[in-house]
């Protein structure tokens, strides 16, 4: 599946996030990707991926002071697919509540709120950051068909390490729903040719790995359809 | 709420070593065959532990960490002799996901704030080894509980938690290697104590320990080493050569290690819903979809 890699995706470097595992999850799904800071490259490759770990504000700074911006918001209405990853999702959102406010990318509206702690006492209350596996659910029977969770089971385990969610404006872009404690929260989303997710598919075993093969077939197809037009 | 069963393996340069008390080490194996089988067999995520930290081991750890990263995909952390931010940055880059930090946290405990604003609190694991003291408090150590630190557990837990520490890892130095059951009073005050994730760690060796840890002492994870490694060593004796340093010979007999019950992950993981405690089904590991 990978003898010739025609693919190239942009893993974007900001200073935050464990780019290499991310680096790896694409070489197993045939995907050659790059690490790379650099604006034109965001531009110019096929396929874009926003990693994070960290905090909100310190992120949309980094990615201020890189000049990754407005490279992003143009790649994005270019039309090639970009996944945002855990912090990366949040900061597709318009706002967070991190720390203070912080305004974000503003690709998606919407935005970024702290999961709740628990209001029972100890030993019984839920913990954040919540850290560990838990079940994405599709919020319709058929919402994962056509998008990067295609041909996941429903109720598949995936590992999450956030204080965070996002509240997308349009509930209809959620594509998948997870329960922590007391809340369900919007565990995945679609916008377009967008798509964010709030655990780390490079991290969750065979079940994170289709979402990046699911992207090599994507990829796959469009440039078929360019050698045929 | 899902628990997590993490395996844990002691590396000594480029070897999986087991000891008691962290102490009598002994050779194993290759670290990267017992990891790629606990991955495909259900492990939520792989702890590395770094038990001698010398500067001439750390090349073989990072080297170790870059090859488990290639081919197992959950989280990893990594801890041991881990002094500086560029330490930290160097097993990150290597393909660690988390790092775990005690003596340079107890020696500089603003540390862990430095280090969880760079890398984020999710990041860092402070790793606590404690000694239950005979007035039935319990006292953090450093050097496998070789060093006495002067610190009440409970409130460096707390003292941690605030600086921005993502996790506990909690170890009972006292049950290490025992195979008498995780130390549950020690693994409860810490729990009750703190609002992050804390990982039980040190003397698992039925099914039923890992069961108690949960339900009485409030883990949200914990870690398993000999139960898992003798499993394994025991179904695969595989081709590694042990014969420059260490061998398995008396895991084969076990002597007075009989109170641990060897098992894999599927089974453990298999017994653990029907006991009250929910965890991510093994099967899911296995099935490449």
């Amino acid at each position: 599946m990978s003898e010739t890699k025609p693919t190239r995706v942009a893993i974007v470097d900001y200073g935050m996030g464990n780019l290499f595992s991310v680096q790896q999850a694409c070489a197993q799904a045939g995907l050659a990707a790059a690490v790379t800071a650099e604006p034109q490259t965001v531009l110019e490759t096929d396929a874009v991926i926003l990693p994070g770990v960290g905090a909100f504000g310190d992120a949309m700074a980094e990615l201020t002071r890189r000049d990754l911006v407005v490279p992003l918001r143009d790649a994005v209405a270019s039309g090639k697919p970009l996944l945002g990853i855990c912090l990366g999702m949040q900061l597709l959102m318009s706002e967070s509540h991190e720390f203070g406010r912080h305004r974000g990318l503003n690709i998606i509206e919407g935005e970024v709120v702290r999961l709740p702690v628990s209001a029972e006492e100890p030993p019984r209350r839920v913990k954040v950051p919540e850290v560990g596996w838990n079940p994405v659910w599709p919020v319709r029977e058929d919402a994962w068909v056509g998008s990067l969770l295609e041909g996941i089971p429903a109720g598949a385990c995936m590992y999450f390490v956030h204080s965070y969610y996002v509240r997308p404006v349009d509930a209809t872009l959620i594509l998948s729903t997870t329960t922590y404690g007391p809340i369900t929260y919007c565990s995945s989303l679609q916008f377009g040719n967008v798509f964010g997710c709030q655990f780390h598919p490079e991290r969750s075993g065979p079940a994170g790995l289709k979402i990046y093969r699911n992207l090599a077939t994507r990829l796959g197809r469009l440039y078929a359809e360019v050698e045929r037009s | 709420m899902s628990i997590r069963i993490i395996p844990r393996l002691d590396i000594k340069g480029p070897n999986l070593v087991k000891g008691i008390h962290l102490e009598g080490l002994r050779v194993l194996g290759k670290p990267e065959r017992f990891a790629r089988s606990y991955y495909e067999q259900g492990a939520d995520e792989l702890l590395y532990m770094d038990v001698v930290a010398s500067l001439y081991g750390r090349n073989s750890l990072l080297e170790i960490v870059r090859r488990t990263a290639q081919e197992i995909f959950i989280p990893l952390t990594v801890g041991g002799g881990l002094r500086s931010l560029e330490d930290i940055m160097a097993v990150l880059r290597a393909g660690a996901d988390k790092v775990s930090l005690n003596t340079a946290a107890v020696g500089n405990p603003e540390f862990i704030r430095t280090a969880s604003r760079r890398f984020g609190s999710s990041t860092i694991v402070v790793s606590i080894e404690a000694i239950r003291q005979p007035d039935g408090r319990y006292q953090a150590y450093t050097d496998n509980g070789r060093q006495t630190t002067g610190l009440d557990a409970v409130q460096w837990a707390i003292q941690a938690a605030e600086l921005g520490a993502g996790e506990l890892l909690v170890t009972s130095i006292d049950r290490e290697g025992t195979g008498k059951g995780f130390d549950l009073e020690l693994t409860r005050r810490i729990a009750e104590s703190v609002p992050i994730p804390v990982i039980a760690c040190g003397g698992a060796g039925t099914v039923e320990h890992v069961v108690e840890v949960i339900r009485e002492g409030r883990a949200d994870a914990v870690c398993l080493a000999s139960m898992l490694h003798y499993a394994f060593i025991r179904d695969d004796p595989g081709t590694d050569d042990f014969s420059t340093e260490g061998n398995t010979e008396y895991l084969k007999t076990r002597g007075k290690l009989s109170r641990i019950h060897e098992a894999k992950l599927p089974q453990i993981k298999a017994a653990l819903p029907a006991r009250g405690v929910p965890c991510r089904p093994a099967a899911e590991a296995a099935v490449h979809v």
